[in-house]
């Protein structure tokens, strides 16, 4: 098997067929492109979801001075004591889903308030310590199951103002990013599609564009494997071209896409490099095996063996 | 590289018995009621030189094609160099092709591709390497008689010429069998006497020879084994042959 022969055969079976190369090399391109944004979409999720597992899921505001709810107008800022009994009622409740409660005080609400706007000063500026209610941050065993029960005992309590579940937040925050994925995942499936049926007749066209050679070929005892290789190749080869535009792409959609929407939160849930890495790796791996055996059985269907 | 020589010589391979070895064959293309080849036994023993004549439509082509392997025979067995090519399977048979060279009616060469390169492709594509390449192609080319000729481009050779080039590619690996369908049926008379010159030298090397022809002047001249079909059929097989009959 000599290298520098089949590359050749390669090599002019790439350029006679320029067009076609050019279309399949962009069509691969996008198709790994979308599922590599949908990959990373997925672990974009994954990553958050993750973070938001070992916090809390249920906060329990206080009532301020200038909180706005009717109990608290009627009772009034919350008073130590209605907090201790709200605290030891909480973590009586630890055979029912508590597992963990957190009191935060005013003045970390108001520091942690700051920190969380340091972008938007003019807003945060207007806030003063005491608008900024203290609250016991509950994080239960099981979110679904343990909230109602957890809930109950607290709800219209005095001294309560309002609890948040922020578990039910998250989850539609989870149900968005779910459903930009689905939708990415369904437009590359359709591009892949389209990719393996570019492919398909790309080799098609440029094995009856070499006809003349092939039939020689074989007239002149060259193995079936010979004869196949270099179109084999054509295929593998554009998809590599496509795979490494895709790869790019990729880059850019975390760089420039994921990355910069980490700066809305306050928690870091961006994604490594090890991330990138990995899904990048895999569309390649996706990209050649379509690509090679797309071509392989094309070629056994119409390059009469 | 006197170590480099144990291998045989490159030279005509062996083979005990008939190299071409028809037992019964018939051979009925789907979609025809009349076979193409019916019931013929043939034996073609190394180093001989047989004509096939017949009308158009007699099966040469057909009986040139089973012995590629390019067709099955719908009866009867076939042997080639010794080996029953209903046996052989499909991955084998580039192999069996690598002992046949063939030549065309319409010369079949590689277009963009010069003498040199175009003898060449038979031995690339078979994977041999560059240096046996460099050294076995020239000698072929001027056997054929192309001497000076290697850089042209077929659209720059006389049909005869083109011919040679053909012939110089299906000789180019040694084969043990030269099948030949029509050479000589673009090429006017007198250059044909260069073509069968040729492919005189070549029998003479000990290849085996089988060409297909109508041209009743050149099987005349040659007298060799004249086998003549008609309807698919053997009617006549004859040493030292004429074109047709003596009436």
């Amino acid at each position: 098997m000599r290298a520098q022969f089949v590359f050749q055969e390669v090599w002019t079976g790439l350029r006679r067929n320029l067009t076609m190369t050019v279309a399949l090399v962009v069509v691969v391109a996008i198709s790994l492109s979308l599922l590599g944004t949908g990959l990373l979409f997925v672990k974009q999720v994954d990553n958050t979801r993750t973070y938001w597992q070992g916090r809390v899921q249920l906060s329990i505001y206080l009532c301020t001075a200038t909180s706005v709810s009717p109990q608290c107008k009627a009772n009034g800022p919350a008073t130590e004591t209605q907090r201790n009994s709200i605290y030891h009622d909480l973590t009586s409740l630890r055979s029912q889903g508590v597992e963990a409660v957190y009191y935060e005080s005013q003045s970390r609400a108001f520091q942690r308030f700051k920190q969380d706007f340091a972008q938007d000063r003019s807003f945060s500026s207007l806030v003063t310590q005491n608008e900024i209610p203290d609250s016991f941050q509950v994080k239960l065993r099981n979110a679904e199951t343990d909230y109602p029960v957890v809930a109950g005992a607290v709800q219209g309590r005095a001294g309560v103002d309002n609890i948040v579940n922020v578990e039910s937040i998250l989850s539609n925050f989870y149900k968005l990013l779910d459903g930009a994925r689905n939708a990415v995942i369904v437009v590359a499936i359709i591009l892949v599609i389209a990719a393996i049926l570019l492919v398909a007749n790309t080799i098609r066209l440029s094995a009856f564009n070499r006809r003349r050679e092939t039939s020689i070929m074989r007239l002149v005892g060259a193995s079936n494997f010979y004869v196949q290789l270099p179109f084999l190749l054509e295929g593998i080869i554009a998809g590599l071209f496509g795979w490494l535009l895709a790869a790019g792409l990729l880059i850019a959609v975390k760089t420039l896409g994921l990355d910069t929407l980490q700066q809305y939160f306050p928690y870091n849930v961006q994604l490594s490099l090890a991330d990138l890495i990995e899904v990048i790796v895999l569309a390649m791996v996706i990209g050649v095996v379509l690509c090679g055996v797309t071509s392989f059985l094309t070629l056994r269907r119409y390059l009469r063996a | 590289m006197a170590g480099f020589r144990l291998r045989r010589p490159h030279s005509v391979e062996r083979c005990d018995g008939p190299v071409i070895h028809f037992d019964n064959v018939t051979k009925t293309y789907p979609n025809q009621s009349r076979p193409a080849l019916e019931n013929v036994t043939i034996d073609v023993e190394k180093g001989e030189f047989v004509f096939l004549v017949g009308p158009s439509g007699s099966g040469k082509s057909t009986f040139l094609r089973l012995i590629l392997k390019e067709e099955k025979p719908t009866d009867g067995k076939i042997h080639v160099a010794g080996k029953d090519l209903a046996r052989l399977t499909n991955w084998k048979v580039p192999y069996l092709r690598r002992r046949i060279g063939c030549v065309f009616q319409d010369f079949r060469l590689l277009p963009n591709k010069n003498v040199y390169q175009n003898v060449a492709f038979a031995l690339q594509v078979i994977g041999k390497p560059r240096r046996f390449i460099r050294k076995v192609v020239p000698e072929v080319v001027d056997l054929v008689g192309l001497e000076g000729k290697h850089e042209r481009m077929p659209d720059e050779l006389s049909g005869g010429e083109q011919q040679r080039v053909a012939m110089a590619r299906a000789f180019v690996n040694r084969p043990m069998i030269l099948l030949a369908d029509e050479p000589t049926g673009n090429i006017d008379p007198a250059t044909s006497i260069g073509i069968m010159k040729v492919l005189d030298r070549i029998n003479r090397t000990g290849t085996t020879v089988v060409m297909a022809t109508h041209d009743a002047a050149i099987v005349d001249s040659m007298r060799k084994r004249v086998i003549e079909l008609e309807y698919g059929k053997v009617v006549r097989d004859q040493s030292r042959g004429v074109y047709g009959q003596a009436y």
